[in-house]
C-alpha cells in the first residue's frame, strides 16, 4: 500500500444559512491511526467527514491532507476542479447508503473509477476489480447487480470499490447503520482488516465495540463542536465531560435488555 | 346495418394515411427528444438567464393547445417571409410542443434520484460530464422510459389536430372516406382501430423496453 495519509484540521467552521453545524473543530489524524467519531444524531459527525474530502464546503479554517490545503488554494480563493479532483482520487468514501450504483454489476462499479478516473484499460480496471472484490469476500458475486445482493454485500462491494483506488485514507459515514444486525460483523470485520494494514481511516459509528476496539482514538461531537478526542478507553470508559456520559448513558440503556 | 365490407374497404385509404400519423409522431418525439434535453439541461444548468429561458419555455408551451400552436406557427411564418411546406411545420410544432414535457419528464427523473448516487462518483474524482455520462443520465433514462412511451402514445392520438394545416392523415382521411362513402360508423371505427393497434404496440414495445432495462 501507498504511504498513509495524515489529517489536520483547524478553526474549520460550517454553516447551513444561519445554522452554524461546525463550530471551531480542530482535529488531527496521524498516518495510519484509525479515528472514531461518535455524538448525537444531528451534532455535525457528517458535515465533518465530508468536509475532509470537501465534499461538503467548509466556510472558514483549514483541511489539510498530507499538509496541502483541500477546497482552497488560499482563503477565499476556490481550487480547481481538477485539483479538487487530484486529491479526492486518494481519498475513499464510504455512505451510509451504499451508493452503488444499480445500473452496473459489483465489478463495473469497481471498474468505473479506475477506467474513468485512473484510465486504467477496461482489462486492467477489471483484473483490479476482481482483486478488490476477493479481498472483501465477494469474488463469486462479482457479476451481480445491487439489487441481487443483501446490504452487507452491498456495503462490502462499495469499500472494495473505494479500495481499488488505493485511497491512502478512507472515511467511512455510518457504514453499518443502514444493515441488519447479522450483517453488520461482516463489514466491521473487512473494515478492522483495512486498518490492520495500516490504512488511515475516519468512520463516524454508533458501533462502540468497533471504537473501543480498533480505534486509535475516539471524538465525541455535540452541536457542531468536537467536545473531546481521546484514547477509546477515556473517551468510552472514563468519560471526564458530562456531555459524553449522558450521551454514553443514553446508549448504555437503548442497548441493553 | 353495420357494412362489414365498407368496414374493411376503409382500411385502404387510412392505412395510406397512417404513414402521416406515424411519421409526424416518431419525428416530432425525436426533435421533442433533441430539444427536451437541451432545455432540461438548460433548465438543471447553473446560469440564471438560461434557466429563466427554459422555464417560460416550458410553461409558454405547456399553457397553449397544440391546435392554436399548430394554426399560430403555420400561419406566422408566411407573414416572416418564410414559406414551409405542411409536414415541416406539423412536425417542427409537435415536435417543440413535445419538447416542453419531455424536458420536465428527463427533470423529473433526474430529481428523483438519490444525491448519494452522484456524491459517489464526485468522492471517487470523477468529473462532472462522467458523473452524467456515466450515472445520472442512465438511470434517469430507465426511470423516464414509461413517461416518455407514454409521451408518444399521446403524440399519436395528438396527430390527429395536424390536419388543420392540410396533412392527410388518419383522422382527416377517415372524414374524407365518411363523407364519400355515407357509413361514418364503419369508417370510424376502423380509424379506432388502427389508432389502437399503433398504441397498443407502442405500450408492448415499452415494456419490452423497460424490461431490457430493469435491473
Ligand atoms: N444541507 C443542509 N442544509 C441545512 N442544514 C443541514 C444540511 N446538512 C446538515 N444540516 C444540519 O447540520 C447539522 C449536522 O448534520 P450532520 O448530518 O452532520 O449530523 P450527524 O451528526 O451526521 O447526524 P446523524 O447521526 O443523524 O447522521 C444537523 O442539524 C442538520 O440538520
Ligand atoms: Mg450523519
Amino acid at each position: 500500500m501507498l504511504a498513509a495519509s495524515s489529517v489536520e484540521m483547524r478553526k474549520v467552521n460550517k454553516f447551513y444559512g444561519k445554522f452554524q453545524a461546525l463550530k471551531d473543530v480542530d482535529l488531527s489524524i496521524l498516518p495510519g491511526k484509525v479515528t472514531c467519531l461518535i455524538g448525537p444524531s444531528g451534532s455535525g459527525k457528517s458535515t465533518l467527514l465530508r468536509c475532509i474530502n470537501f465534499l461538503e464546503e467548509y466556510d472558514s479554517g483549514e483541511v489539510r491532507i498530507d499538509g496541502q490545503l483541500i477546497g482552497y488554494e488560499a482563503p477565499n480563493k476556490k481550487m480547481s476542479g481538477r485539483k479538487l479532483r487530484e486529491m479526492r482520487r486518494s481519498i475513499g468514501m464510504v455512505f451510509q447508503q451504499f451508493n452503488l450504483w444499480p445500473h452496473m454489476t459489483a465489478k463495473e462499479n469497481v471498474a468505473e473509477g479506475l477506467i474513468r478516473v485512473r484510465r486504467m484499460s477496461k482489462a486492467d480496471a477489471e483484473r483490479r476489480a476482481v482483486e478488490a472484490l476477493a479481498k472483501v469476500g465477494l469474488a463469486d458475486k462479482m457479476a451481480n447487480h445491487p439489487s441481487r445482493l443483501s446490504g452487507g454485500q452491498q456495503q462490502r462491494v462499495a469499500i472494495a470499490r473505494a479500495i481499488a483506488m488505493e485511497p491512502r485514507l478512507m472515511l467511512f459515514d455510518e457504514p453499518t447503520s443502514a444493515l441488519d444486525p447479522e450483517l453488520v460483523g461482516e463489514v466491521l470485520s473487512v473494515m478492522r482488516t483495512l486498518a490492520g494494514e495500516g490504512m488511515t481511516m475516519v468512520v463516524v459509528t454508533h458501533e462502540m465495540g468497533f471504537a473501543a476496539h480498533v480505534a486509535d482514538q475516539v471524538g465525541f461531537m455535540e452541536k457542531g463542536e468536537l467536545v473531546g478526542v481521546d484514547s477509546p478507553d477515556r473517551i468510552l470508559h472514563h468519560p471526564q465531560d458530562a456531555r459524553i456520559q449522558s450521551f454514553l448513558r443514553t446508549y448504555h440503556e437503548r442497548n441493553s435488555f | 346495418m353495420f357494412s362489414l365490407a365498407v368496414f374493411l374497404q376503409s382500411f385502404e385509404p387510412l392505412l395510406w394515411a397512417a404513414r402521416y400519423t406515424l411519421l409526424i409522431s416518431i419525428l416530432g418525439i425525436g426533435l421533442g427528444l433533441v430539444i427536451g434535453t437541451l432545455v432540461c439541461a438548460a433548465r438543471l444548468s447553473p446560469y440564471p438567464l438560461l434557466r429563466r429561458f427554459a422555464a417560460i419555455w416550458v410553461s409558454f408551451l405547456r399553457g397553449v393547445p397544440l391546435l392554436v400552436q399548430l394554426l399560430v406557427f403555420y400561419y406566422a411564418l408566411p407573414v416572416i417571409g418564410l414559406d414551409v411546406p405542411a409536414m415541416v411545420a406539423a412536425v417542427v410544432t409537435v415536435g417543440i410542443c413535445a419538447s416542453a414535457y419531455i424536458s420536465e419528464i428527463w427533470r423529473g427523473a433526474i430529481a428523483a434520484l438519490p444525491r448519494g448516487q452522484a456524491e459517489a462518483a464526485v468522492a471517487i474524482g470523477m468529473t462532472p460530464f462522467d458523473v452524467w455520462i456515466r450515472v445520472i443520465l442512465p438511470q434517469a433514462v430507465t426511470l423516464s422510459l414509461p413517461a416518455l412511451i407514454n409521451e408518444l402514445i399521446l403524440l399519436v392520438k395528438a396527430s390527429s389536430l395536424v390536419s388543420v394545416v392540410g396533412i392527410l392523415e388518419i383522422t382527416r382521411a377517415s372524414q374524407a372516406q365518411a363523407a364519400t362513402t355515407f357509413r361514418p360508423l364503419e369508417v370510424y371505427i376502423a380509424a379506432a382501430c388502427i389508432y389502437l393497434v399503433i398504441n397498443l404496440c407502442l405500450a408492448a414495445l415499452g415494456r419490452y423496453l423497460e424490461h431490457r432495462t430493469a435491473v
